[in-house]
């Protein structure tokens, strides 16, 4: 853990206590809103496919994610719970997408791994790893096309960066002048394989920028503080001089890859997930930090808590008691023109039995 | 009329749809300023900049996914495939992510993007230069497709697939960019032809030869030979547009002839072909006095000889065989 005094930092100085309150409740509500998910993955019949689990990594979601202003998009990978709710999403669509349901935020199109919302400039959601690094950069791309000031945060895992789509992007993002700002969350493992065992690297995983000439920093990921001050430079980096940047946050998942990753306190010690949980945990770290600065106190950590669980215990109501979608559903959302039913929708036949 | 070539019209198309929205770009490789490997895009450059036309590195994935990222957001890209063939090295973004994220959103997200290329067989590239996508990808429920046959419909259906909302993949061909044909003057007004309308080339009574592509321009021909030499009045039906697909035209050609051949460059597994014979034998099965034939390119991956190519691929001498044994 760095010796530096990131608090100190004017991003952070800049931070109400209620903004700082505020932080801390984002991540407690992604914590909250994952355990239930999984205690409700478990119960049979109520959701299906994978679930990938954040509990561990909020700080990074939710500290890149608060320095977003009006034209900054972000968009990820299958582990995508946080960045939605920490976009501004409901925990209702939420929990009803995983539960497959009409009311989710994809209608129940998508699942897990596959929200969305363009209204709060969150693109998904992609479950091909490194699938969506091109994308945010289109995104980026755009974003300078258009004209507006602006940058994509980009994130993937630490298994994501010997994909070839990463590669490419990332010598696109440097030719091409792109505000993207590639986040590596490394937590450690790809699935199963650990770092040492899947990457060649010497020093970090974000040192492979250099090699595209572009910029990039290491995180502490335990400490939002951190997280905040150093992304802060790379998205002005991006807004105002339309470079990109690859920083790389050390993280760690308390969860396996997936809930069907069944070997995952195989692949690692106890005492390693022990030790994170005890000395880097970001939401117990952020919560000390906040309770020896006066912010926060027992019993406002303790209502914040309460409000957390009242709120996911609801969206799971409301998802229980939503219409799962009809056999109608399947075929919408395919096409725009036929959805739209425009003039070019009724030309030829869209679709086929 | 005045005429154009294929690849003159396509251009004329594309710069139209530079002009009427200052959100469309080209970006490919060599598209700019090369002037394009095969010069559709030759010139645009010069008139458009940096900004509209744009260089891209050899990196498939990379900028098509770049691309279909910027489409979401609303800028209008079209991009150039150099072959259709590389389409192999894109294809998580060509499919996963373009084909996909309008439904995998529930509709919240939509891919406004052209991606366009020539798709053929016929210049002795090897195999790995000559494949024939239109049905892998008309296979892709998203997904749009078109294989246009004459510089009228190439430039027609260019502007179409432009201001579509969802995702085209366009089709060109290598062997028809010389071609030439009559395209409407754009003083005559603004020329577009919409995604989802087949056309029939040529008249006739006993049978119909159903295709697309370049196999429109065999099918032609044999036509010709079959009327010259054998008295038989052969319909061309061109697709232009294989999805969406006009099934009511298939079905309307097939009623007036009663016998079908389908010319197509595709490999006879799947493929466009395929799909067509079995949408006749649901719909019209009692119009058929003949079961439906097909002309397809040998089952192979494709021959580089130049002795030998045009043979693994339709040609009018295939056809007109395949029509004989079935009269």
């Amino acid at each position: 853990m760095s010796d530096l005094n990131f608090a100190a930092s004017p991003i952070n100085q800049s931070l109400t206590p209620e903004r700082k309150i505020e932080l801390y409740t984002q991540m407690v509500r992604i914590r909250r809103f994952e355990q239930v998910a999984l205690a409700n993955y478990q119960k049979p019949g109520r959701m299906g496919g994978f679930l990938h689990l954040y509990i561990g990594q909020e700080s990074v979601a939710v500290g890149t994610l608060s320095l977003a202003g009006e034209h900054d998009h972000n968009i990820t990978a299958y582990r995508c719970h946080a960045h939605a709710l920490a976009s501004g999403m409901s925990m209702n669509e939420c929990m009803a997408e995983m539960f497959g349901k009409q009311t989710g935020c994809s209608k129940g199109k998508g699942g897990s791994m596959h929200f969305f919302a363009p209204d709060k400039n969150f693109w998904g959601g992609h479950g091909i790893v490194a699938g969506q690094t091109p994308l945010g950069l289109g995104l980026a791309y755009g974003l300078k096309y258009l004209g507006r000031e602006g940058c994509c945060l980009c994130y993937l895992g630490d298994g994501a960066v010997n994909q070839g789509a990463f590669h490419e992007s990332l010598n696109l993002a440097a030719l091409f002048d792109i505000p993207v700002v590639y986040v590596i969350e490394n937590n450690g493992y790809s699935m199963g394989t650990s770092q040492k065992r899947s990457s060649a690297y010497t020093g970090c995983l974000a040192q492979r920028a250099e090699g595209y000439a572009i910029e990039w920093d290491v995180i502490d990921g335990s400490d939002i503080y951190e997280v905040r001050a150093k992304t802060h430079i790379a998205m002005e980096r991006a807004r105002k001089e339309h470079k990109p940047t690859v920083l790389e946050i050390d993280t760690y998942r308390y969860y396996g890859h997936s809930v069907a990753d069944a070997n995952f306190k195989k692949y690692r010690t106890p005492e390693e997930i022990e030790n994170y949980k005890k000395n880097h945990d970001p939401i117990h770290v952020f919560r000390s930090k906040l309770v020896a600065e006066g912010v926060l106190n027992d019993e406002l950590i303790e209502s914040i808590n309460q409000h957390a669980k009242e709120e996911v215990e609801a969206s799971v109501q409301f998802a229980e008691e939503s219409p799962a979608p009809t056999i109608a559903d399947i075929a919408t959302d395919v096409y725009w023109e036929t959805d739209n039913q425009t003039e070019a929708s009724k030309i030829g036949h869209h679709f086929f039995a | 009329m005045r005429t154009l070539t294929y690849r003159e019209a396509l251009r004329e198309g594309l710069d139209e749809e530079l002009a009427r929205d200052e959100n469309v770009v080209l970006m490919g490789e060599e598209v700019a300023q090369y002037n394009g490997a095969y010069k559709v895009t030759e010139g645009l450059w010069a008139k458009w900049g940096d900004k509209r036309i744009v260089d891209t590195p050899i990196s498939e994935a990379g900028f098509i996914g770049m691309g279909i990222g910027a489409s979401m957001l609303g800028v209008r890209p079209v991009m150039e495939l150099m072959f259709w063939s590389f389409h192999s090295v894109a294809f998580d973004q060509l499919v996963n992510n373009a084909a996909c994220v309008r439904y995998m959103s529930g509709g919240l997200c939509n891919c406004p993007i052209v991606v366009r290329g020539p798709a053929n067989g016929g210049t002795n590239v090897g195999a790995t230069h000559s494949h024939i996508p239109e049905g892998l990808f008309a296979a892709f429920p998203g997904l749009k497709v078109c294989a246009p046959a004459t510089p009228a419909d190439a430039k027609g259906l260019i502007k179409a697939a432009i201001r579509d909302n969802d995702p085209v993949y366009f089709m060109e061909n290598t062997l028809l960019y010389g071609n030439v044909g009559e395209v409407p003057d754009p003083a005559d007004g603004d020329f577009v032809i919409p995604l989802g309308k087949a056309d029939i080339k040529r008249e006739g009574a006993d049978i119909s030869l159903i295709a697309h592509g370049r196999s429109v321009i065999h099918a032609l021909a044999a036509a010709e030979t079959l009327q010259a030499e054998h008295g038989i009045s052969a319909e061309v039906l061109d697709l232009r547009s294989i999805r969406p697909l006009d099934v009511d035209a298939i079905l309307a050609t097939v009623a007036k002839t009663h016998r079908v051949v389908l010319v197509d460059e595709s490999k006879p597994f799947g493929g466009v072909s395929a799909m067509v014979s079995h949408l006749i034998q649901e719909h019209a099965f009692d119009e058929l006095d003949a079961p439906i034939k097909r002309v397809c390119t040998i089952d192979a991956p494709a021959i580089y000889s130049p002795h030998i190519e045009n043979e693994q691929l339709p040609n009018p001498k295939r056809i007109v065989e395949k029509v004989l044994s079935m009269v």
